[in-house]
């Protein structure tokens, strides 16, 4: 019996290592191993074994057995492996195919430039400031250091609604500041974008529409130092901070002093080119102490308190920043343009 | 403003770099915006002497010259020109030479002869003959200038001037002048600033025997000042002041006129000169013009006057438009004998309407609306007549006649350095800031700063600031962060509901476009807008740029049509656009406008139509958590199609609308008919928004699912077929999916099958199939009730 063992064991084995399929693998088993298989035929027998031999005999059909099973999983096992190889090798594709494309809609370049500088701004303990597009003289000229008769207000540079030219579009953010330092409590710290408006002809500079960004600091102790400090701050946050600026003299009618901030040119760093015209320096923004008329005007105690103030055109800034060569790309919208932001 | 260096030094000694002169100037607050030197374009050009000249034997106009150039030997160079004799002294461009606008010349054969240099006309150096009255136009300049073979012609013309072109802010006319410039660089470059008193011999005579003037409208001429002159020789000026004018890019003309546009460029002060015997009357007058009174201006154009504008007149008629121009009627011309000069004070407001209505603005006009000094009148006048005699030109008549209608009165201000030092954050001396202002011609006496007569921009303790601030300099006070309380940054809630909707629409593949905010009423018809349409109630710009930007716009929707109609005729297949669009409604109690806010949406191409865009429309109001939300159909909104527009409301309140663009309106922009086009209110939306989320417990039993086909109206809206649905299947119906809307045999015509995925579920059992059965049996019948509709 023994020798009858050894031998199905060779052949099993033998077999399982000729089963190519999962099937023949199955027909192995069931030849071995299944209730009419050859070596459950042999087990049967055990019976008629003597009770030294039965043990003996028991144990190496047992090991046989398992020995057997081991073999046969371990055999499915690597088909089933061979076979996923091989369905993987059928389903290889080319990586190189573009992606389905999913088309996601982008931000106006302008807005971008605005909503960069708002976060930078906010970074920094600013607010957001919003005041009316059609506006009173009043507050975009009179309380503002510029009274009738200043060239700013003709009919040649202002949009009037009426006839004494007292409505208008607003030409400047500046307004928003008037409105703040009467209704909002000290200290503040805005900044304000938006639309002004100017009888300018469209080329590739100049709109009668455009945008600024303007920005308001009014505390105790306020200082044209802390100006400088906020503005070298703010540049260096958008442009980066090895960025050289300057300030130059400069006049607004409501601030005094008044100073105009240049950076070094991003393209050249200086040493002149194209975009900054040779200069090396792109002129950004205008900004200077709030003139205490100004401030008196809006009823803040100009004793306790003082201000600064900037402001600056946003349309330039995505220009520059974005390399546009013509404003007027920035209102004709071609989804052309659109998508490259 | 231009402003020769040559110039520059007469009255304060200056020796640096452009560049260095240049960038310190614009750091203490008179910005260059560039500079350039006179003759830069010419190099290798000299004086030459003709000695010798024959006719060239193969062409019949030219000559070959011997030229001395002081090259050490003669050269031969071939000339076309005709005007060109033996000794004459011609500029003479040597092999290598270069002229303005980038020519070279080079030693070349000409018919044959080669020619060694080219021999210069006026233009060929980039002058004319306003430069140098005695040469000729079209011919070789035969120079009278003193000088040798071999001089450098730029030495010889005087070129080689640098002018430097500043931009002068509006709140510094004294800086429109030389002297005015030579103060600030003196200030600058810490140099002595020297300004000669002009000084008159005068030659007897008595002015107020030939003259009277008088001022009626002190308010417009606080004062006049003016001198005469008799014998006038009409002549050329002299080379020197020539130049100084072309520098500073004025025309000479001739020597009276130069003599007001020297003094001008030189004080600030404009000048003019009349023709005394075209006086009428031996009176001058400040006054208004009259109703009806003309006058033809030195430009030969006739001017219509009106009472708004001050006038220079005679006896009985106008001579000049005060600050703007003067009148042909009193001209300079070549037969003058006697002239009277006048320097006045006008008032700038006033010269600036008029300049601005009559549509001249002139170097005058330009001074005097900045406002002027009003003590600049005497040295100004003092100065033409100095002229007058170094140039004798002239005989001037003692005396003078200044009429003070105004007197000017002396500005002080407190010289306070605390608080300038607070202001600036420095900690700058009292020494120092006073020795800034001196430098600067104001005067302190203790703690009271004397301000000049031509700054009438210093008033308060921070102009003075200013002043200290730039010579200290901007760039040397140092920068600080702000003390003082911490400030909290942030957006506010409506800011924060944009930038959420920008990101939405953007993520929905949506470009951001931003359009004016001003149109033209014809865009209403083009909508078609219906003729007692509110929409048409406008804020108009009574002065607008054209007729295509006088409306502030009371709809978004023609700015977004126009921008999908830019893309369709530059043959973009698709676009998917929003804006959020600003409009501008007139207001019943107010001037100013009811602003509002909305998030429009405009789509063509790739698949776009009413149901795309409203799953869009539908993703944004989900998003803004908008309450009750309804779309019911619109079929009187003429924009849009009549089958295909709705109504969206939260509640009863209306919020936007959407749908496909009519088609004539498509056509009327030259867009394609599946335009779709959506408006929502963003203020309206915000205020309809239903509660904050929270979070609801996750399902613990299992959910049953059926579905329903119905056969019904064809013009029920699926609307109410759901919300028959929704009441009826309480308290298991989860949701109900519509997932087929169809017409067409076999369902009879009028008819229509609409199909839905009902799931039910209970938050506390597996529902029974009892459960299941009621629920759906009751939803039927229903629908068969209020609606008619029948399981299909």
């Amino acid at each position: 019996m023994e020798q009858k063992l050894r031998q199905l064991r060779e052949q099993s084995l033998q077999d399982i290592r000729q089963a190519g399929a999962l099937e023949a693998l199955e027909a192995v088993r069931v030849k071995y191993l299944g209730k009419k298989g050859e070596l459950t035929a042999v087990l049967k027998q055990m019976g008629g074994l003597s009770a030294e031999e039965r043990p003996k005999m028991g144990q190496l059909a047992n090991s046989i057995r398992e020995e057997l099973s081991q073999a046969l999983d371990q055999a499915k096992a690597a088909l089933a492996e061979k076979a996923l190889e091989m369905k993987l090798a059928a389903e290889r594709e080319d990586v190189t195919i573009p992606g389905v494309p999913v088309s996601i809609g982008r931000p106006h370049p302008l807005n971008r430039v605005i909503q960069e500088f708002s976060e930078i701004a906010i970074g920094m303990g600013f607010t957001i400031a919003e005041g009316p597009e059609v506006e009173l003289a009043s507050y975009n000229f009179d309380k503002l250091n510029t009274a009738e008769g200043h060239p700013a207000r003709d009919r040649q540079d202002t949009f009037y609604f009426d006839d004494d030219d007292q409505v208008l579009l607003r030409t400047q953010t500046s307004p928003v500041q008037i409105h703040v330092m009467e209704t909002h409590p000290l200290p503040i710290r805005i900044i304000a974008p938006g639309r002004v408006y100017r009888k300018d002809e469209v080329d590739a500079t100049h709109s009668p529409m455009f945008h600024q960004i303007e920005g308001l600091v009014v505390d105790e102790g306020i200082t044209f130092g802390d100006l400088k400090g906020t503005l070298n701050e703010l540049v260096h946050r958008l442009y980066g901070s090895d960025l050289r600026t300057r300030f130059r003299p400069h006049h607004f009618p409501f601030t005094e002093p008044s100073c105009e901030m240049d950076v070094e040119c991003f393209k050249c760093h200086g040493a002149g080119c194209p975009v900054c015209k040779g200069e090396g320096w792109i002129e950004l923004l205008g900004g200077g102490m709030v003139h205490p008329k100004v401030l008196a005007g809006c009823g803040i105690d100009t004793e306790k308190y003082s201000g600064f103030a900037f402001g600056f055109g946003s349309d330039r800034l995505a220009m520059l920043r974005f390399n546009i060569s013509d404003l007027r790309l920035l209102f004709e919208n071609d989804v052309r343009f659109l998508e490259q932001f | 403003m231009d402003l020769s260096r040559q110039w520059l030094n007469d009255y304060t000694a200056i020796d640096v770099s452009d560049k260095e002169f240049c960038d310190r100037m614009t750091m203490s607050g008179s910005k260059v915006e560039g500079v350039s030197v006179t003759g830069a374009g010419i190099e290798n050009v000299v004086a030459g002497r003709v000695t010798a000249m024959e006719r060239h034997p193969d062409s019949d106009h030219m000559f070959i010259c011997q030229v001395d150039a002081g090259t050490g030997r003669e050269l031969t160079i071939v000339t076309g020109a005709q005007n060109v004799s033996v000794n004459d002294m011609v500029p003479v461009a040597l092999d290598g030479a270069k002229l303005p606008g980038g020519i070279e010349i080079k030693t070349s054969k000409l018919r044959g002869v080669m020619s060694e240099g080219m021999l210069c006309s006026l233009a060929e150096l980039g002058l004319d003959t306003h430069d140098y009255p005695y040469a000729i136009e079209n011919g070789i300049f035969i120079m009278q200038e003193p000088c040798a073979p071999g001089d450098d012609i730029r030495s010889v013309l005087g070129l080689g001037d640098s002018v430097v072109e500043f931009e002068i802010t509006n709140n510094r006319p004294d800086c429109l002048s030389v002297i005015g410039l030579a103060r600030e660089a003196a200030a600058t470059f810490g140099t002595d600033l020297h300004i000669p008193q002009p000084q008159v011999k005068g030659s007897g005579d008595d002015i107020s025997k030939y003259l009277t003037i008088r001022i009626d409208e002190p308010a417009l001429c606080p004062r006049y000042t003016a001198r005469m002159v008799k014998n006038i020789k009409i002549e050329p000026s002299p080379a020197w002041l020539r130049r100084r004018l072309r520098a500073s890019g004025i025309r000479p003309i001739n020597n009276i006129v130069d003599i007001t546009n020297y003094v001008m460029q030189e004080y600030g002060q404009p000048m003019h000169a009349f023709d005394y015997s075209c006086v009428g009357g031996e009176q001058i007058i400040v006054r208004r013009a009259a109703a009806g009174e003309e006058l033809e201006t030195l430009d030969g154009n006739v001017r219509k006057l009106t009472p708004n504008m001050l006038i220079i007149a005679d006896e009985t008629k106008p001579i000049a438009v005060a600050g703007v121009m003067g009148g042909g009627n009193s001209e300079i011309v070549d037969g003058t004998r006697t002239i009277v000069f006048e320097s006045a004070n006008f008032n700038g407001t006033s010269v600036r309407k008029t300049a601005i209505a009559l549509g001249m603005r002139t170097d005058a006009s330009g001074k005097f609306e900045k406002g002027l000094d009003p003590e600049g009148t005497i040295p100004a006048v003092q100065r033409a007549c100095e002229l007058v005699e170094m140039l004798g030109c002239g005989e001037v008549i003692d005396g003078m006649i200044d009429v003070v209608a105004k007197p000017y009165e002396e500005k002080t201000v407190k010289l306070e350095p605390d608080k300038i030092n607070a202001l600036l954050g420095t900690d700058i001396d009292r020494e120092y800031m006073v020795k800034v202002l001196e430098k600067l011609d104001f005067t302190v006496t203790g703690d009271t700063i004397h301000v000049p007569s031509w700054r009438s921009d210093i008033e308060h303790y921070s102009d003075i600031a200013e002043e200290v601030a730039r010579f200290y300099g901007y760039d040397v006070v140092e920068s600080t962060m702000m003390r003082g309380r911490t400030a909290q940054g942030g957006w506010n809630e409506k800011q924060l509901t944009e930038n959420r909707l920008n990101a939405l629409c953007q993520a929905m593949g949506f470009n951001e476009i931003l359009t004016y905010s001003f149109g033209s009423k014809s865009a209403w018809d083009k909508i078609r807008l219906p003729a007692d349409s509110p929409l048409r109630q406008a804020l108009i710009i009574q002065n607008p740029l054209g007729e295509d930007r006088s409306v502030m716009r009371t709809t978004p929707m023609p700015s977004m049509l126009e921008v999908m109609a830019t893309n369709a005729a530059r043959r973009n297949p698709s676009v998917r656009l929003y804006e959020r669009a600003k409009v501008f409604h007139p207001l019943p109690d107010s001037p100013l406008a009811d602003e509002q806010m909305w998030l429009v949406l405009g789509e063509y191409g790739a698949g776009a139509d009413f149901f795309q865009l409203k799953g869009c429309v539908e993703a944004v109001l989900r998003d803004m958590r908008v309450a009750d939300v309804t779309f019911t159909a619109q079929r009187d909104d003429a924009a849009f199609h009549p089958g295909r527009c709705a109504c969206i409301a939260s509640g009863d309140k209306a919020i936007g609308v959407m749908g496909q663009v009519h088609p004539a309106v498509c056509d009327a922009y030259g867009l394609d008919h599946g335009s779709v086009y959506a408006q929502l209110d963003i203020a309206a939306m915000r205020a309809c928004q239903g509660p904050e989320r929270t979070f609801t417990a996750l399902p613990r039993f299992p959910a049953v699912s059926r579905d329903i086909a119905l056969v019904c109206a064809a013009d029920i809206p699926v609307a109410d077929l759901v919300a028959t649905i929704r009441a009826a299947g309480k308290p298991y119906l989860e949701k109900a999916e519509l997932f087929d809307v169809y017409t067409g045999d076999p369902i009879p015509a009028g008819s229509k099958s609409v199909a839905f995925s009902l799931t039910l579920r209970a938050p506390d059992q597996t529902l029974t199939e009892e459960h299941t059965a009621e629920t759906i049996g009751a939803i039927l019948s229903s629908l068969a009730a209020e609606h008619g509709a029948s399981i299909r």
